[in-house]
């Protein structure tokens, strides 16, 4: 076992947590990530493994399967980003290559991307203040790429009163500062 | 407390009395107030200076079309100015000014441009001002701009919020008057998605406004039941205090909403406005309509407004500008204004109505076919001279006067997409054409149909039209009993006169200028537009185009609709600057981009500079370092020496896999690929499809199908862009996977004589460094630290002996301590990007100076890297003549010939003898610095043949910093040429 | 703008890049005999009509896919979105 501390996306050795009103904004290092991209002429194959590691069916366009321990959203035709606790998973990427073998390209995503998670009564009129969206016809299990102040973003719906927003971890403050700003002016 | 002229009931709430101030004077008013209303009831009917000639002016309208009445609202850095006073809402403490006066409104100095009008009509500026050329700047303008003009600005910071938001409706309706309440609640009881958007702070349009009932009750208080009935429906929006400001393209709207504008400070943490971007399937615009004035002499003493205004504030806002009114109208609904009034108390001591078959009423006076051909007041209305239908002229005394030319539907929004509104001859008016902005219909007055039981009707029935466009079932509630008055009116525009008459009282246009405008032949009536200034104003003429166009139809003999008509673009209103910016402003502009080692640099002081997003390090000062090459030097002198460390991460990432990932790198490199082997690094030169260079970066072969990419930091996103297309565009079906993994990795590199002593130290064992197992550019998957997976590149931009290793991010923090602390007894130093940039220049190494977007490989000395023997993006159009010229440019180093002189970025290259003169240009400097190791300034350019000059002493000119001295012409490889160091 | 993207349907165009003339689909091949005067027609000259456009968008901030989108220049009225992959594909750019 290594000896090097890992540290949060917004910079703290444990998770920032906000509350504005009834919402709660919590930072969530506990995401194992790796991208699944079929191989050409493996694109059946490779949607039929998915679905066997989630225990179902892969993600369809926009959508968000949950499942136990594996998740695993839409990104792209024929590619998925996959979801697994980071403490049982930090190796997802190497797991996911055994697994998928010549049906799928995968690559290492755990540190692209800074998680926060959303939750409480009014999380939809924050939302509006932030992407362009139309949040509230946006299921639960909904897997929306969008834009919030310049920085790209996955929103996942996860419950009618909360979402879990994946970005670019370097822009980790940049983003928490905008989600926090538009809470503070809607809630 | 009794104000002068306030009057009875009304929408005010009298339980609320606020004190606010306007230039130096306390006065009081009722919530429900505006800030014109309030004056008015407190007796002040002035409240502006005109444009040009500063006459004095008062409130023309109660609403946004408002020409007259503009003031600058609060103070210091919260000052707007040109705030409309008609729509400004009352609250406590409320301070606002005149402006545009000098030294005070009653008496106001400029007021001299006045007597001068004569030098001041249409064309003045472009006639007089045209000579001498070099006047207008220095003398004239300042002159001009001084004399006339609107507010001031605070020059502060404005010191509050604005938010942008993002709503998505079925139907967006645009104003919540009879039809647009009528239209809500019959889509939103439909189950449709509504968005009603109002710009008053009490929706209900002319409903709050008119004495007229709706379905047995008082037409304000239908409209507060409806508003009531609407909010409690989970799908509809209802938005007061919103003016949707544009049409765009395919069913979006922009909509600013006014959250704090009636409060003195807006509350913690809450924004001053929100610019709503509504994307709608359909759009009901009932946006009403807009009376407009007959143009007379001295039509603009203050008192003198509209006569829907004038009843407007006598109903809702229990006010009227004097207790003795007259009426000037050529229709019906002038009429309805006079009864109102004397409902409320106020004298109407006569009516003039131009028609000679006007109606008559037993509560005043009534003067048929009269007109009105001068007043009196200086600073407000006294008296008024009526030329009487047979012959002879009356006078009359009176504090206001109503002027009712008929009405105008608000057409506005439907011109933002290049629609023009058609004549309407019954009612006199431009009505909304055909050719709207798709997906968007008219209903109420805004279409013309004025009567309250037409617009509550046309409003049902527009919405019920778009729900079954929707494929929604509409369940239609019943609508309530209303007034159904048809609309009489014999159109009459303006009383002849040789003097001024007021057409655009906002940029003080008259009927003279129009008519001058015409006889110099100005007949397009965009010409007439720009050479007036009418309707160029902040209320883009929503009161005198019509006016206009009528008197310009009369000196042209034409009807009215072969004049045509000018265009209304977006913003329908002036909208702050601070709305459209949002929060992205100073810092926020953008995001900021973090490096993984960000904390632990910022705790040793480091200095920070922006590249592109990213925030890096630009240098390390230690204690007693006072200038920044000091510190740049010494991390130079001791990477060199033994060993130092860098972040790297923000160099952009690319993840490429497929069996057919070598082909595509052979593809998009123009040197090859497809030979290089699994371990192994590569340096690669991206085209464009024009041969020009689009990026440099490298690419390593982490196992057969698998390579990472590198780009620069700054072309990170417009390559990954690029690659993509490469993809998905021309190679369709290739074995390709990008993803970026740009942030999944800190990366740093570690470079020096010492690097590979200080990485032995922290990687795990069985790995070995030893040159002969890890040579120059090598690149491997490895453990460190006692299990941590990592990536270890042997590839170096400092020309050293030099790693990059990256790890997993949240690890990247851990890892420069771990470095740092591994190479203390190397006295390892963290170097910045100045150290970076001074290191591979002297090694030659090319960066964005010299990648910029003219440069082509052969430019670069790198010609021979684009391979014949295969197709890649660029490599045909790179062999254009023109960019093969024999003098083509080529990348050399410079040095000056006496030690002591610098050599500065964007210097132009000189031969000796010749003229400094862009013909004789030899080429230019792209990089220079201050060498530490060569001990002068040693620089990078591009001379014409230059890899043929070598040796050749040349002048290097910089007019702007005064430089001009000579430079030899040297390899741009300044340091260890043979690379011995990095391969060591 | 809305471009009615093929796979995630109607999205705001703010969340793509334009490119310009769907013919840079058509690369030229390197080997003919005429190549640099392909390349150059290819690379540099356009119709510029006003009416319908095919061009290419790329959905920066959304699937990364390039879309070939009609487009009419004189209303915006967008009235064809295919994948350029597929589109790519039916030019005969398949390997």
């Amino acid at each position: 076992m290594h000896d090097l501390a890992p540290l949060c996306a917004l910079g703290g050795t444990a998770p920032h947590i906000d509350q504005v009103a009834g919402v709660t904004l919590t930072e969530n290092p506990g995401h194992a990530l790796a991208s699944v991209s079929a191989r050409l002429g493996q694109e059946i194959a490779c949607a039929e493994h998915l679905g066997t590691v989630l225990g179902g069916k892969a993600p369809g366009v926009g959508t968000w399967v949950r499942s136990e321990p594996m998740s695993a959203f839409w990104m792209g035709q024929d590619q998925w980003m996959v979801t697994a606790p980071f403490d049982t998973h930090e190796d997802l990427a190497a797991q996911l290559t055994t697994r998928f073998g010549i049906t799928a390209a995968i690559t290492e995503q755990t540190d692209a991307w800074v998680s926060f998670d959303m939750r409480g009564d009014g999380v939809e009129r924050v939302m509006q203040l932030c992407a362009n969206i139309d949040i509230e016809t946006t299921p639960v299990e909904a897997a929306v790429r969008s834009v919030i102040h310049y920085m790209g973003v996955y929103v996942l719906r996860s419950a009618p009163d909360a979402l879990t927003i994946f970005s670019a971890r370097s822009s980790a403050k940049s983003l928490h500062h905008a989600l926090l700003t538009a809470m503070r002016s809607a809630l | 407390m009794s104000l002068q002229n306030r009057l009875d009931g009304g929408l005010i709430d009298r339980s609320e009395t606020w004190s606010f101030r306007f230039d130096n004077k306390y006065y009081k008013g009722h919530k429900g107030d505006t800030l014109a209303s309030a004056l008015l009831a407190n007796g002040v009917r002035l409240m502006g200076r005109s444009f040009k000639y500063h006459r004095p002016r008062g409130p023309m309208t109660t609403g946004s079309e408002e020409p007259n009445a503009i003031v600058e609202l609060r103070e210091g850095a919260r000052k707007e100015p040109n705030t409309r006073a008609t729509t400004i809402e009352l609250y406590d403490g409320l301070r606002a000014n005149s402006q545009n006066r000098w030294p005070s409104l009653n008496f106001d100095a400029m007021a001299v441009n006045d007597l001068l009008s004569n030098f001041f009509a249409a064309g003045f500026y472009y006639k007089t001002f045209m000579w001498p050329a070099a006047f207008w700047e220095k003398v004239y303008e300042p002159i001009i701009r001084r004399a006339a003009g609107l507010g001031s600005l605070s020059l502060q910071d404005d010191p509050d919020g604005y938010d942008k938001g993002f709503l998505h409706c079925d139907l967006l309706i645009i104003g919540g008057g009879p039809a647009g309440l009528a239209a809500a609640l019959t889509a939103g009881e439909s189950g449709a998605r509504v968005v009603l958007c109002d710009e008053d702070f009490l929706v209900g349009g002319r409903l709050n406004l008119e004495t007229y009932e709706v379905g047995g009750m008082a037409g304000a208080a239908w409209a507060a039941e409806t508003v009531a009935r609407l909010q409690a429906l989970p799908n509809v929006r209802v938005m007061p205090r919103t003016t949707v400001i544009g049409a765009f393209d395919h069913g979006i709207y922009g909509a600013v909403e006014r959250v704090s504008d009636h409060l003195a400070v807006p509350e913690d943490g809450k924004p001053r406005q929100i610019l709503w971007r509504i994307t709608s399937k359909r759009a009901l615009l009932c946006a009403g309509a807009i009376e407009r004035p007959i143009v007379f002499e001295n039509n603009d003493r203050p008192g003198i407004m509209q006569a829907s205004a004038l009843r407007a504030y006598a109903n809702r806002w229990a006010t009227t500008p004097a207790q003795q009114v007259a009426i000037f109208t050529n229709n019906d609904d002038g009429h309805r204004t006079a009864y109102d009034l004397v409902a409320k108390g106020v004298k109407v001591v006569s009516v003039i109505d131009t028609r000679t078959d006007a109606p008559t009423s037993s509560e005043y006076d009534v003067i048929a076919g009269g007109v009105i051909d001068q007043t009196w007041g200086r600073l407000g209305l006294s008296q008024i001279e009526v030329k009487m239908p047979k012959g002879g002229t009356r006078r009359i005394k009176c504090g206001a006067l109503g002027v009712s030319g008929g009405w105008n539907p608000n057409v506005h929004l439907t011109c933002h997409q290049g629609g023009r509104p058609t004549w309407n001859n019954a009612l006199a008016a431009f009505v909304p054409s055909g050719t709207l902005p798709p997906g968007m219909t008219v209903a109420g007055a805004a279409n013309g149909i004025f009567s309250t039981h037409g617009a509550l009707q046309s409003g049902a029935d527009g919405a019920k039209a778009i729900l079954a466009d929707l494929a929604i079932k509409a369940s239609a509630p019943a609508l309530p009993e209303a007034e159904d008055t048809p609309v009489k009116i014999t159109p009459f525009w303006h009383v002849k006169t040789a003097k001024r008459a007021w057409v655009d009282q906002q940029n003080d246009v008259t009927a003279k200028d129009i008519k001058l405008a015409h006889q110099e032949n100005y007949v397009s009536v965009e010409h007439l537009k720009r050479y007036t200034t009418l309707g160029m104003a902040t209320d883009q003429g929503k009161t005198s185009n019509t006016a206009g166009l009528a008197i310009m139809a009369e000196v042209a003999g034409k009807a009215i609709p072969e004049v045509g008509t000018t265009m209304f673009r977006p913003p329908y209103t002036p909208t702050a600057m601070g709305v459209y910016a949002g929060r992205a402003w100073g810092m926020e502009m953008r995001p900021t981009r973090l490096t993984p080692s960000h904390k632990w640099a910022e705790e040793q002081g480091a200095v920070f500079t922006e590249a592109g997003l990213w925030l890096r390090a630009q240098w390390y000062p230690k204690p007693g370092e006072t200038h920044w090459r000091q510190s740049c030097d010494r991390e130079v002198i001791q990477t060199r020496k033994s060993v130092g460390i860098c972040d790297v991460t923000s160099l952009g990432k690319i993840d490429v896999q497929g069996a057919d990932a070598a082909a595509f790198l052979n593809t998009v490199y123009c040197n090859g690929f497809a030979k290089l082997p699994v371990g192994k690094v590569r340096y690669g030169l991206m085209l464009r499809e024009d041969g020009i260079v689009m990026d440099d970066g490298t690419a390593a072969r982490l196992a057969e199908n698998h390579f990472v990419v590198t780009t620069t930091t700054a072309k990170a996103v417009e390559v990954y862009r690029h690659l993509e297309f490469v993809r998905q565009c021309l190679c369709p079906d290739k074995d390709v996977h990008l993803i970026s993994t740009t942030d999944a990795w800190a990366q740093f590199s570690v470079a020096g004589p010492n690097s590979r002593k200080l990485l032995e130290k922290i990687v795990d064992d069985g790995v070995n460094l030893s040159n002969e197992a890890f040579p120059f550019m090598a690149c491997a998957e490895i453990t460190i630290c006692g299990g941590l997976r990592a990536r270890l590149f042997r590839i170096s931009f400092s020309g050293e002996l030099a790693y990059e290793i990256a790890v997993p991010t949240r690890y990247g923090d851990a890892l420069v301590r771990r470095l740092m602390q591994a190479g203390a007894e190397f006295d390892v130093v963290p170097y910045g990007l100045e150290a970076l940039n001074v290191m591979r220049i002297e090694k030659g190494h090319v960066t964005g100076n010299e990648l910029n977007g003219t440069t082509t490989a052969l430019n670069l000395g790198m010609g021979r890297m684009v391979s014949k023997a295969k197709d890649s993006i660029g490599s045909t159009l790179s062999e254009r003549p023109g960019l093969n010229e024999p003098d083509a440019l080529k990348l050399v180093g410079l040095r000056p010939v006496n030690k002591d002189h610098m050599v500065p970025a964007g210097a132009h290259l000189m031969s000796k003898g010749t003229k400094v003169d862009a013909v004789h240009g030899q080429g230019y400097v792209t990089s220079a610095c201050y060498s530490p190791n060569l001990g002068c300034h040693i620089a990078l350019g591009f001379l014409k043949s230059g890899d043929t000059r070598i040796g050749e002493t040349i002048r290097l000119v910089s007019p702007l910093m005064g430089v001009d001295h000579e430079v030899e012409v040297v390899s741009p490889n300044f340091f260890d040429p043979e690379g011995e160091r990095l391969r060591a | 703008m809305i471009i009615n993207h093929p796979l995630l349907g109607p999205r705001d165009s703010s969340e793509f890049v334009y490119l310009g003339d769907a013919r840079l689909l058509n690369r030229p091949d390197w080997q003919a005999d005429n190549a640099l005067e392909q390349f150059i027609d290819y690379g540099h000259t356009r119709e510029n009509p006003a009416g319908l456009h095919r061009e290419l968008w790329y959905h920066e901030q959304g699937d990364r896919s390039w879309l070939v989108v009609t487009r009419n220049t004189v209303t915006h009225e967008i009235t064809q979105v295919e994948l350029a992959r597929d589109v790519a594909r039916t030019g005969g750019r398949s390997k």
